[in-house]
């Protein structure tokens, strides 16, 4: 036992101790052979992979055909699938409906007035969770239309009542297939793990050629980027239906469809939920990426805004998609606590009194829209606004705090940030691969190792290795310092009940606040750099770790707890030798959930002008090179499913250690 | 008759109801897509080339599309009109996609884009001698921050953008470091807040933009631009490196699919009319971006000054 731990821990530090030497000497040492290809990878080994990606997509978008159809022709008829219900509900809300084209058009229905869409979310928040959903969702869409951006967000709102359902019965769909299936379930694991990791930039071009400019390619791209998710808790859920559930259900003679739809669906209903719920506020994330290509709404709003240094109007904009995440959010979680309902035996007329009100109210908005014009479009003149506020903080930080800042900043990039970007850069490509296969291997076994070996193996043909450095470089600080702040917070927050509701705001608020608009006021501050970006990667991604750490402890047995106070413990001892250790897992989670948002914030710190792969997807995209998008974004993904893989094997490590303990 | 404010660009321009001056039967009802972009100027040129198209009967929709990548919707026919290509950034996309004969060139806007090194005017007195470039060699200090001392720090354009800075730091050699900004709204961020401080800074500055009008500085004057510059080493100051000059002017282009002129011959015949200068892009650009006028608004008010401009490219 003695003897197998003295091994582990020879075998690390000489990993460590081998990697610094080479780091620091690799020039030297490779003159000194005469392996000048070992530090820097010889372009003639380049495998070119982009142009064979770009080729075959040229291929796939001009002449695949499937049939008499063209294979563009079978997206487009996606695409006019999708835009029909898009184009109703946009008249419906935004612009109204008219007979002919363009001049020409004769005005049949203005789009519906504010009042009834106000009114409709606080009648759905009082159904669904009383009194104060009621006034939470009513409050946030009456911020929408005090602040002058009821158009943008109602544009917006459509693409989101277009996205969602989408993502969650597509999602579901594969969920379902996934868990009857065992085939299906192995194909779409890698599947998954490649949607949810590939930057949205590395495919945005060919979404656009396959389903042509506008709306439509904006939420294809949002619901290839919020439906993972869904599926995978859709299965999950299906999964941990009770055995003796399912054993009723077979008893009582359904068949396989029947005890699909009436049995295991219903009672994994609570778990799927939770994927509604992360469909959501993933598709409230993409609102701004979608704006870059014809989503248009409050993404747009925010990206001009920013684009003329507005700095206020881009929080306002901002903050709107951060009460319309929280008001659908909201209103979601309680849809899923509220479960369904008897029918109680008065008449359906009493039971849809609410809705039935509604209507009338819909219905008579359109005469006195036209008695009131206010009704139709709110005033400017009554609208609020934040002004010059926002703007004015920025300036008065920057003028008053600057030296501060400024020798902060110096402080972080001499003692931390250059040092290690510099160590990282150092270490050759080829002891890289020897490395990345050696951890993991060391840590999940000689399968892993051999996938991160082939993993590294790409990114180092593709030419990328430094980038990907600058890449680990640039997410390990952040997501080091993420959970050296999170990680406290968090366990603050799960022993407070109040501090536990004010963190859950910040952190609804960070998650959904696009992170563009804080990303102009840091470059304001911090100038264009790696600090600028490590800030703004470090504010999103502390939100899980914050996330986790206070589920961890909230979710320690209280009985331990008793029993760790009878024997005894002091305040100190109770968190060190009880709850951290029981939360440890819940932690750990957090860590992967951290490292995933980071890799995810790269493509946004492009925009800041860091030299990682995030940059080199961006690059691609701008260039509308297609194969290199999708190589660079195949590394990021490759980076991200590592660390994956790595922390979930420590976890599984772990726990299995402390089961065979005790 | 009502006016709806549309909030949103990408909204279809065909909202306000104007039936009975249609001048003439257009050749087609269907829309001509326009294409917008991501800054002010680019909107309103797309903007007043729709509202004149309109007044002349035809149809428009103002499309939100990639710079670069909107090139693939005009070779298919998904788009129909680009109106601001600059010959400095979007050359080798409107050559490769000309090339294609789907696409093709309308002809230029009457804007000529400019884009050099830029630096704020309290600059002039801690680096005696600029605009001209020479005044450069002696200033290294003068622009360099912790990071880059004893060399002074630009700040350049997005990598995508080019502009060949690094060579040219090189070429003449400047005491500079390039640094470079992944948006033009991390660019003018930091020269905002440079200029609030009145710290120093010499960055990417492009022209028509509001930032000139904004605040005040000056373009440094390296040698003019010559083709030879580029590509002869022998050329200029430096007898071993090209790359020894200014950066190139360049027109801005209009862009369109081929299958524009058959469909609607009349609104190509506009399209190619079509000409405004920098002057009066820049005023309407300050107005939108600083005054903080809507780009609606801004439009509005050229047409009514300027009929008898835009009468004219209708005949």
């Amino acid at each position: 036992m003695i003897r197998a731990r003295a091994a582990r821990w020879a075998f690390w530090l000489g990993l460590a101790a081998i990697t610094a030497v080479l780091s620091l000497n690799g020039k030297e040492i490779s003159q000194a052979l005469g392996w000048t290809w070992a530090t820097r990878y010889p372009q003639a080994w380049q495998l070119n992979l982009d142009r064979q990606i770009s080729a075959a997509l040229k291929w796939l978008l001009e002449e695949a055909s499937l049939g008499p159809f063209r294979f563009r022709d079978v997206t487009r008829l996606i695409s006019a699938l999708i835009e029909a219900p898009y184009t109703l509900l946009r008249g419906l809300v935004v612009e109204g409906f008219a007979w002919g084209q363009g001049q020409q058009a004769v005005p049949i229905l203005p789009p519906m007035s504010w009042l009834p869409v106000i009114l409709g979310a606080g009648l759905l928040g009082l159904r669904l969770g009383g009194a104060r959903l009621a006034v939470l969702a009513a409050a946030a869409f009456l911020y929408l239309l005090l602040f002058g951006l009821w158009q943008s967000a109602m544009v917006t709102l459509v693409s989101v009542a277009i996205a969602v359902p989408l993502g969650v019965l597509g999602g579901a769909a594969l969920g379902v297939a996934a868990f009857r299936l065992r085939w299906v379930d192995r194909a779409l694991r890698p599947v998954l793990d490649l949607m949810q990791t590939v930057p949205v930039f590395a495919y945005l071009v060919p979404i656009l050629i396959l389903f042509g400019f506008g709306p439509v390619a904006a939420l294809v791209a949002t619901v290839i980027y919020a439906m993972p998710p869904m599926v995978r808790i859709t299965t999950m859920g299906l999964r941990s239906v009770p055995d003796e559930v399912v054993e009723a259900g077979r008893m009582a003679g359904c068949t396989a469809r029947q005890l699909l739809w009436k049995v295991q669906l219903p009672s994994a209903r609570r778990v799927m939920m939770v994927g509604v719920n992360q469909v959501i506020m993933l598709t409230l994330n993409m609102v701004i990426i979608a704006s870059m290509i014809g989503a248009g709404g409050l993404g747009y709003d925010v990206l001009t805004a920013l684009r003329k240094l507005d700095v206020g109007r881009g929080v306002e904009a901002g903050f709107g998609i951060v009460v319309l995440a929280i008001a659908l959010d909201r209103l979601s979680q309680a849809a899923a606590a509220l479960g369904p309902q008897e029918p109680g035996d008065r008449h359906w007329l009493w039971r849809n009194r609410g809705l039935l009100a509604w209507l009338a109210v819909v219905v008579a908005s359109y005469p006195l829209a036209l008695i009131f014009p206010a009704l139709a479009v709110y005033p400017e003149g009554w609208q609020l606004s934040t002004g010059g506020f926002w703007g004015a903080v920025v300036s008065w930080i920057n003028l008053n705090l600057y030296d501060q800042i400024e020798a902060a900043k110096v402080a972080a990039l001499t003692y931390v940030l250059v040092p290690v970007k510099t160590f990282l850069l150092g270490i050759p490509w080829a002891w890289g691969l020897v490395l990345a296969a050696a951890i993991a291997g060391g840590i999940g076994g000689w399968r892993l190792g051999l996938m991160a070996l082939a993993m590294t193996g790409f990114i180092v043909s593709a030419g990328l290795w430094p980038q990907a450095m600058v890449t680990v470089y640039l997410c390990g600080v952040s997501v080091v310092i993420a959970m050296l702040i999170g990680v406290p917070i968090g366990i603050l927050a799960g022993q407070n009940d109040r501090a536990h509701a004010a963190v859950t705001v910040v952190l609804d608020t960070l998650q959904t606040l696009p992170s563009f608009v804080y990303l102009i006021p840091v470059v304001m501050l911090f100038r264009v750099g790696d600090f600028s970006a490590m800030i703004a990667v470090v504010l999103y991604a502390v939100v899980p770790a914050i996330r986790y750490a206070a589920m961890g402890i909230r979710g320690v047995d209280p009985q331990l707890v008793e029993a760790g106070i009878v024997s005894g413990c002091t305040r100190g001892q109770l968190m060190r030798k009880v709850k951290l250790p029981l939360a440890m897992p819940s932690i750990l989670l957090g860590l992967n959930q951290t490292i995933m948002l980071a890799l995810s914030m790269l493509v946004i710190t492009a925009l800041v002008g860091t030299r990682d792969l995030g940059q080199e997807v961006y690059i691609a995209l701008t260039k509308a090179n297609a194969g290199k998008g999708i190589v660079a974004g195949l590394a990021v993904a490759f980076i991200a499913i590592m660390s994956d893989r790595i922390i979930t094997a420590a976890i599984a490590r772990r726990t299995a250690a402390r089961e065979s303990h005790a | 008759m009502r006016k709806m404010l549309l909030a949103s660009v990408a909204l279809v321009l065909a909202q306000a109801v104007t039936v009975g001056d249609l001048r003439a039967e257009v050749e087609s009802p269907d829309p001509i897509r326009l294409t917008t972009h991501d800054w002010s100027g680019q909107v309103i040129s797309a903007t007043i080339m729709s509202e004149v198209l309109r007044k002349a009967g035809y149809n428009t929709e103002l499309v939100q599309a990639d710079y670069l990548a909107q090139f693939a919707g005009l070779k298919t026919g998904d788009l129909h009109l680009a109106m601001e290509i600059w010959a400095t950034t979007g050359t080798d996309a409107l050559e490769e996609a000309t090339a294609t004969g789907n696409v093709v060139n309308f002809g230029e806007t009457g804007m000529i884009a400019r884009e050099e090194w830029w630096y704020p005017a309290y600059m002039e007195e801690r680096c005696p001698g600029l605009p001209d470039w020479r005044a450069l060699l002696d200033c290294g200090e003068a622009f360099s921050t912790v990071e880059t001392a004893p060399n002074g720090r630009y700040l350049g354009g997005p990598v995508t953008w080019g502009g060949y800075d690094e060579e040219r730091v090189e070429a003449l050699g400047l005491p500079f470091e390039v640094v470079h900004a992944g948006t033009d709204a991390a660019l003018f961020a930091e020269l905002q807040a440079a200029y609030e401080r009145q710290d120093p800074i010499i960055l990417w500055i492009y022209e028509p933009h509001w930032a000139p009008a904004k605040y005040a500085g000056r373009f440094i004057e390296f040698p003019p631009y010559d083709p030879a510059c580029y590509s002869d080493p022998a050329w200029g100051e430096n007898p071993d490196m090209a790359y020894d000059c200014g950066k190139p002017l360049g027109p801005i282009w209009k862009a369109g699919w081929a299958g524009l002129e058959g469909k609607w011959p009349g609104a190509a015949k506009i399209i190619r009319n079509f000409s405004i200068t920098n002057d009066e892009m820049g005023a309407m650009v300050y107005k939108a971006d600083v005054e903080g006028v809507s780009i609606d608004t801004v439009v509005a008010e050229w047409m009514a000054a300027n009929e008898a401009t835009w009468q004219a490219w209708l005949n």
